[in-house]
């Protein structure tokens, strides 16, 4: 009887932390499939499949380049941080020499600051660069909270490897960077998807340096553009337009996080647990 | 033998080559330009044209001139955004502590369905911050959000509630929304903790008849405390500088606003370099101060316990 009780207990704590998890996207979608004066009836079922927020989205401003934008500053985030992190993490984890406790840490530091401590100097250096209003300005910048982690993880990853993977290829007089990307390279597989799917994940939600450092439409990317749709006044926001370009922007996260999610765990808890 | 130290000498060169990109990297992005926000925060500096300033010493943190004071420390605004940042992380960071423990309890236990319950977790964790803050600014919406309605059915309110308007509720609603989010991430690292707590240790306690709860609070807390202090670390940075989320939700309104859209709007909107860059850096020591006490605090902790 105890046990059947409990049972229950657990059932209905679960499906009432499922609600609350899942409740909010579930409304998104809700919405996004109403218009007109039906937005402003709370329903809490589907009374109706109405298509045109999902059309008027991609007329009433870029949203297809803002969604461009994205994947274009997102994947070259992932490539470029993983490129400069995996010759990094060599050096780091692999060869002794002085000063590497103190990188390592200063590296730690660097995932501790707050974006908006460099946003002047950032600014700065970002007009200098030429790239004000560019996507080049946001990959960029995107290094200061992508770098620190790429690195920190796949250095962990590549120190616990056992000594005898490289012996063999020293022996045969192989160079530093033939043993990075012939030896070691395929064996960080399983570290370079986790850390490359969460700054994926990173650059793609940033918003602070994103709505900083550009100024037009074309440049935006997602969360500006959604951040920045207005209706005709403020008190007439198209919630039914937002709510299509949300859910179109979060179900393949969604997707991506979910047909990862064992990696993705197991990544973002390396640090913790071990450190 | 000679040989080999020539090997170890190249590979050494070579380490500091495969460090080089890296490093110029990090320079360009984070080192210098933190160098250059403090070196502005000490001039008069404006947007349209950040070459041409003169210095004015540290008169944008604190300037006395004609029987009043000025700068940053004294702007009743930024007192205003320093109170709610604390207030926003203490609050938001102990929720998601104590109730990212609980869930992660919960979800140790083997049940059916446990990795969709799982699988749910991701969900707001997935979300992009900006996308959940229109969601739930949607969802709280005072005239037509479904958070009103259902509270009116089930008959604990009877009138709607403005929760983004209203100075107090404000700051509540940017909370829970936060707990909402970033919940799932404590608990899935309080989870991981959880898993390599040897089972034989509950085993142990059962057999011996002691209390589920004492086992909790004496062994498995304990236990899982290390993983769980760089979990609330990982929160408190995060939470301490809170920006999008209270940007989109509530605007930069006196009563939600936080350090980081009190430095951007100074810096962005109003196009005082000088001012702006000076909350920035007063952002970046808060939390550098934060930090540090918080390791010593921990390590305090596990020193003690210990002995």
């Amino acid at each position: 009887m105890r046990r059947v009780l409990s049972g229950a207990g657990l059932a209905i704590a679960c499906i009432a932390l499922a609600v609350f998890l899942l409740f909010p996207l579930y409304y998104a979608v809700l919405t996004s499939f109403k218009s007109g004066s039906e937005l402003f009836r709370v329903d809490y079922w589907p009374t109706e499949i109405d298509l045109s927020s999902y059309v008027r989205i991609w007329q009433e401003q870029p949203f297809a380049r803002n969604i461009l934008n994205s994947v274009l500053v997102a994947t070259s985030v992932v490539i470029l941080s993983l490129a400069l992190a995996l010759t990094a993490a060599f050096a780091l984890g692999r060869v002794r020499f002085r000063g590497r406790k103190f990188l390592l840490y200063t590296i730690l530091g660097v995932s501790m600051f707050p974006q908006v401590a460099v946003l002047s100097g950032l600014f700065e250096v970002i007009r200098v660069l030429g790239l004000y209003n560019n996507l080049g300005g946001l990959i960029l910048s995107y290094m200061i909270f992508t770098l620190p982690f790429t690195v920190w993880v796949l250095t962990t990853f590549m120190r616990d490897l056992p000594v005898e993977i490289e012996e063999a290829a020293i022996m045969d007089g192989l160079s530093p960077f033939v043993i990075v990307t012939r030896v070691f390279m395929p064996l960080m597989g399983p570290a370079m998807v986790a850390t490359g799917l969460l700054a994926f994940i990173a650059a793609w939600n940033e918003f602070l340096f994103a709505l900083t450092f550009t100024l037009s439409n074309e440049q935006r990317t997602v969360p500006v553009a959604i951040a920045l749709i207005t209706g005709a006044s403020e008190y007439e926001l198209p919630w039914g337009n937002i709510m299509a370009a949300s859910v179109i922007v979060t179900v393949p996260l969604i997707a991506l996080v979910l047909a990862f999610q064992r990696r993705l765990v197991a990544g973002l808890t390396a640090g913790a647990v071990k450190g | 033998m000679l040989k080999e130290r020539s090997i170890s000498a190249g590979r050494k060169r070579a380490a500091w080559l495969f460090l080089a990109p890296m490093l110029v990297v990090l320079v360009v992005v984070a080192a210098w330009p933190l160098v250059r926000t403090i070196y502005f925060s000490l001039t008069n500096a404006t947007l349209v044209d950040m070459g041409r300033y003169s210095f004015v010493g540290l008169s944008n943190y604190l300037a006395y001139d004609n029987g009043r004071w000025y700068g940053v420390l004294t702007d009743p605004q930024w007192l205003a955004s320093l109170r709610n940042t604390l207030i926003f992380a203490v609050a938001s960071v102990s929720l998601e502590t104590i109730l990212g423990v609980l869930i992660a309890v919960l979800l140790d236990a083997s049940f059916p369905g446990r990795g969709m319950m799982r699988a749910a977790m991701l969900v707001p964790w997935a979300i992009p911050t900006v996308v959940s803050a229109k969601m739930w600014g949607w969802m709280l919406n005072d005239q037509f959000g479904v958070v009103n309605d259902a509270l009116m059915k089930l008959g604990l309110i009877a009138a709607p509630v403005a929760w983004l308007a209203d100075p107090t509720l404000s700051l509540v609603s940017v909370i829970l929304v936060d707990v909402w989010k970033s919940t799932p991430f404590v608990a899935l690292l309080a989870l991981a903790a959880l898993q390599m707590v040897p089972k034989d240790c509950y085993e142990a306690a059962r057999v011996d008849g002691i209390h589920p709860l004492r086992v909790f609070f004496q062994a498995t807390l304990p236990l899982i405390g290390p993983a769980l202090a760089v979990a609330v670390i990982f929160r408190l940075l995060d939470a301490m500088r809170m920006f999008d989320l209270v940007y989109v939700m509530t605007g930069a309104t006196d009563s939600t606003m936080t350090l980081s859209v009190f430095a951007r709007r100074e810096l962005v909107d109003f196009q005082d370099v000088g001012y702006g860059s000076a909350a920035s850096t007063l952002v970046f020591f808060i939390i550098a101060l934060l930090t540090a006490l918080y390791v010593m605090a921990v390590r305090l902790d596990l020193d003690g316990r210990r002995r």
